[in-house]
């Protein structure tokens, strides 16, 4: 198996309140493999968009942020990203790490033509080029996207959203980045334009070697275009593996019950978890989802459980699978650890999402 | 007209019975006027018209659940809020128990707006955040004059909290809506629209905005309040998943009409129209072993102020027909894509054929004279494109662009293409379905061979 071109390990990234810290991103780890797109799936609040920033060094100043991000791209050279000083990181973005927004509505310059923005980013990040050079490199990009040239000089505003979202995603192409985070990227669009961007980006990992990171709480699309996934419950990943495995098997209970809960074609009963997503300044001791998790145990309400290695090459961490897994664990539960919790608490709506 | 055909409704609470026609669209239009520009408002040229809602005859029954369903700019909204006296039509009448209310002024309609209620997109921002919940859900009773004292009104709202699950009530009451969260708020939102006993609930998109484990609830919840309270719902979506379930009829739109309309069930085991069948494709499967590789139709929904001729759908229809209403405008989608294809200095070559391509830019062209480019003859234009048709009829998939030119000729110094005339395709009804479609590959034998 090839290296992976970016590695993080127990990463952790927490914001200061009043109440205390809010810790959004809780001890992650995870890998990433050239040309390799791993979905990042969970509700909102589980932290999967501050995992994103966190990773590309983008979280605000007031945050924290410990941990390891082994960047391993030439211009990253296995260099730990936390704590690089921000010039340092500033020169990385670009050429080794690039962003595509949620809302592209929002996120290009209403003042500026499109030409402009390909100008202002090909200028700041790759100094030196010339002005037929930067054209050249931008009408290359913009026509893999689907752009026709004679756009090249046309207003934001004389786009609809899905061309936006297509020259979002071209502005981040053409610095040619090996590394991509995907936030939400199409979340504000229909459901036809969702499925060609969609194919877009699964037709990415084809054509080039860059390895995405697409964050999303649509199951469906990590299904269609990732080769992992990795589920995201209050600041923890609680499973990831293979998409098509993790899909068609899910081991972790909260996986289970998100599938459940999804409408699809094939849908014929209403299902839903009861409750909501743990307030993240004092999330539940033990596994973070026993209040919601319907086959939870006495143990796991005070012992968190570890990430376990399943043979399917799945990463799950629950203590139903550790306990499978190695036998041993059962030990860390405590005496009548194994019992089934009593009856989820009656939750009501009081806590509802 | 529809009929409801004995099948099994597909939601749970669907199963009331379905009574008489409670609503009824006759011919119904919305066009919003576009401001032109100053020179224009002086010689009196109309700068044209935004087709929201384009000729829609529908018929809502009692205890129905009717699904409008469609992209962004379908005109979804837009119809929705008509039926219930929101937005003036501006043709066409609706009826709602026999009375026709686009005839009604705003004093005339206030006593039937208890009856009918909205539920809106973004649960965020339709509560007044500086409304406590008391305050907000009770407002529809102030409005009305529908209780006595403050007491009743008490009473009423308690009730109404109680009826969406904001139990205890007392929790609630003197809560400000930036205190609750989205699923909490939607359920408040359904307090409101429920307090002043109505019959029919609008619901443009109340669960898009909404976590995937709380969409379900909130679906629950407007199940059993259909149930308890005997409404009938009107549900606005572009989520063909969650109508598939919700709804016991459909109405696909595209660009201010309906394209088909029927039953739920039958819509979905056998979609008539080409626009259904993408959308029905273009859903994320989240089980992968049911995903099937897919092609999905070609660009975006059209502006609505320059709508394309014939079926609005022609220009991302695979399985178009000459009928369909092609023009000028799809040439130039057809060469810029081609082009897209091509190395920059071969399409820079192809390109220099012609004088102007966004000439053909412009609407409603059936018969375009195209300028050759400079060094340039008619009959290289004329012979570029019968090169282009010929390489067409061998691949796959087919492009449908072809069949609707008729013929191309040169004439006075230019390339002259001419289209099919177009024809407006009609609802027409299937009759062992009960399903409405309004396609040209699906209309009855005796009709087609008319042209």
């Amino acid at each position: 198996m090839t290296e992976p071109v970016l590695s993080v390990r127990d990463l952790r990234v927490w914001y200061g309140t009043d109440r205390g810290p809010v810790r959004a991103v809780d001890g992650v780890t995870f890998d990433v493999r050239p040309g390799e797109t791993l979905g990042l799936v969970g509700e909102s609040g589980c932290g999967k968009s501050t995992l994103g920033r966190g990773v590309l060094g983008l979280t605000p100043a007031a945050a924290a942020v410990d941990g390891e991000v082994v960047l391993r791209s030439p211009g990253g050279a296995g260099r730990n990203l936390v704590g690089l000083p921000a010039k340092e990181i500033q020169r990385l973005r670009g050429p080794e790490l690039g962003l595509i927004f949620q809302e592209p509505m929002t996120r290009l310059n209403p003042l500026m033509r499109i030409s402009q923005h390909f100008e202002e980013a090909l200028r700041a990040h790759e100094k030196g080029l010339s002005k037929q050079e930067i054209r050249t490199r931008a009408l290359d990009a913009l026509r893999g996207m689907g752009i026709p040239e004679s756009r090249y000089r046309s207003y934001p505003h004389e786009f609809s959203g899905g061309m936006r979202q297509r020259i979002m995603i071209a502005l981040a192409l053409v610095l040619r980045p090996a590394f991509i985070v995907a936030d939400e990227p199409t979340t504000a669009l229909d459901v036809l334009v969702e499925a060609q961007i969609i194919k877009i980006l699964a037709d990415l990992r084809k054509n080039f070697d860059t390895s995405l990171v697409l964050i999303t709480h649509n199951l469906g699309i990590v299904a269609e275009a990732c080769d992992r996934v990795a589920v995201m419950y209050a600041g923890h990943i609680v499973e990831q593996g293979d998409a098509r495995e993790v899909f068609a098997n899910p081991q972790h209970p909260y996986t289970r019950e998100l599938l459940r809960s999804t409408i699809s074609l094939s849908t014929t009963g209403l299902h839903f978890i009861p409750g909501s997503p743990p307030d993240l300044v004092e999330p539940p001791q033990g596994c973070r989802f026993h209040p919601r998790c319907p086959v939870a145990m006495r143990g796991c309400a005070t012992v968190e459980p570890p990430e376990v290695v399943l043979p399917t090459g799945v990463v799950s961490a629950c203590w139903q699978q550790a306990i499978e897994v190695e036998p041993s664990l059962v030990d860390e539960l405590g005496p009548d650890g194994r019992e089934p919790l009593a009856a989820v608490k009656e939750i009501s709506v009081a806590d509802e999402a | 007209m529809l009929t409801k055909p004995d099948i099994e409704p597909s939601g749970e609470g669907a199963a009331a019975e379905v009574g008489e026609p409670l609503v009824e669209a006759t011919g119904l239009e919305v066009h919003f006027g576009l401001r032109g520009g100053l020179l224009g408002r002086f010689s009196g040229k109309a700068a044209g018209a935004v087709r929201a809602v384009d000729g829609i005859d529908l018929t809502l029954r009692k205890g129905e659940v009717l699904g409008l369903v469609g992209e962004s700019g379908s005109g979804k909204t837009t119809l929705g809020r008509t039926l219930i006296g929101l937005t003036k039509a501006t043709a066409g009448s609706i009826s709602y128990r026999g009375q026709d209310i686009t005839e009604l002024g705003e004093r005339g309609l206030r006593p039937l707006r208890r009856r009918l209620q909205m539920v809106f997109q973004d649960p965020h921002a339709s509560l007044n955040p500086a409304m406590d919940i008391r305050t907000a859900v009770g407002h529809p009773l102030r409005i009305h004059n529908l209780v006595a004292d403050d007491q009743e009104y008490e009473a009423r709202v308690v009730d109404a909290l109680e009826r969406v699950g904001l139990t205890p009530p007392e929790r609630y009451l003197g809560k400000f809506p930036g205190d609750l969260s989205g699923g909490q708020k939607q359920r408040a939102v359904l307090a409101r629209a429920i307090i002043a006993e109505p019959e029919l609930l609008v619901a443009d998109e109340p669960i898009s905005m909404l976590d995937m484990s709380v969409r379900a609830k909130i679906l629950q919840l407007m199940l059993d309040l259909k149930r308890d309270l005997d409404l009938t719902y009107v549900y606005v979506t572009h989520d063909l998943a969650s109508a598939k379930f919700f709804c016991d009829s459909i109405a696909i739109m595209y660009l201010g009409r309906i394209v088909e309309y029927g039953p739920t069930a039958q819509v979905f085991a056998n979609p008539q129209h080409p626009y259904t069948e993408a959308l029905l494709a273009a859903i994320p499967e989240p089980d992968p072993e049911r995903a099937l590789p897919r092609e999905l139709p070609r660009g975006e929904i059209p502006d609505a102020a320059r709508p394309p001729m014939g079926c609005a759908f022609h220009p991302r229809c695979p399985v178009a027909v000459a009928a369909c209403g092609w023009e000028a405008r799809d040439l130039r989608t057809l060469l810029e894509n081609r082009w897209l294809e091509l190395a920059p200095e071969a399409a820079a070559r192809e390109k220099s054929l012609f004088a102007d391509v966004e000439s053909l830019a412009a609407e409603s062209l059936s018969t375009v004279a195209i300028a050759p480019g400079r060094g340039h003859t008619p009959e290289d234009v004329l012979e570029y494109l019968r090169h282009l048709r010929e390489e067409a009829s061998e691949a796959e998939p087919r492009e449908p662009f072809w069949r609707g030119v008729v013929t191309m000729h040169a004439e006075n110094g230019r390339a002259v293409v001419e289209f099919a005339p177009p024809r407006d395709p009609r609802l027409s009804l299937i009759q062992a379905t009960g399903v409405q479609v309004a396609c040209h590959l699906r209309e009855p034998v005796a009709s087609t061979t008319g042209t």
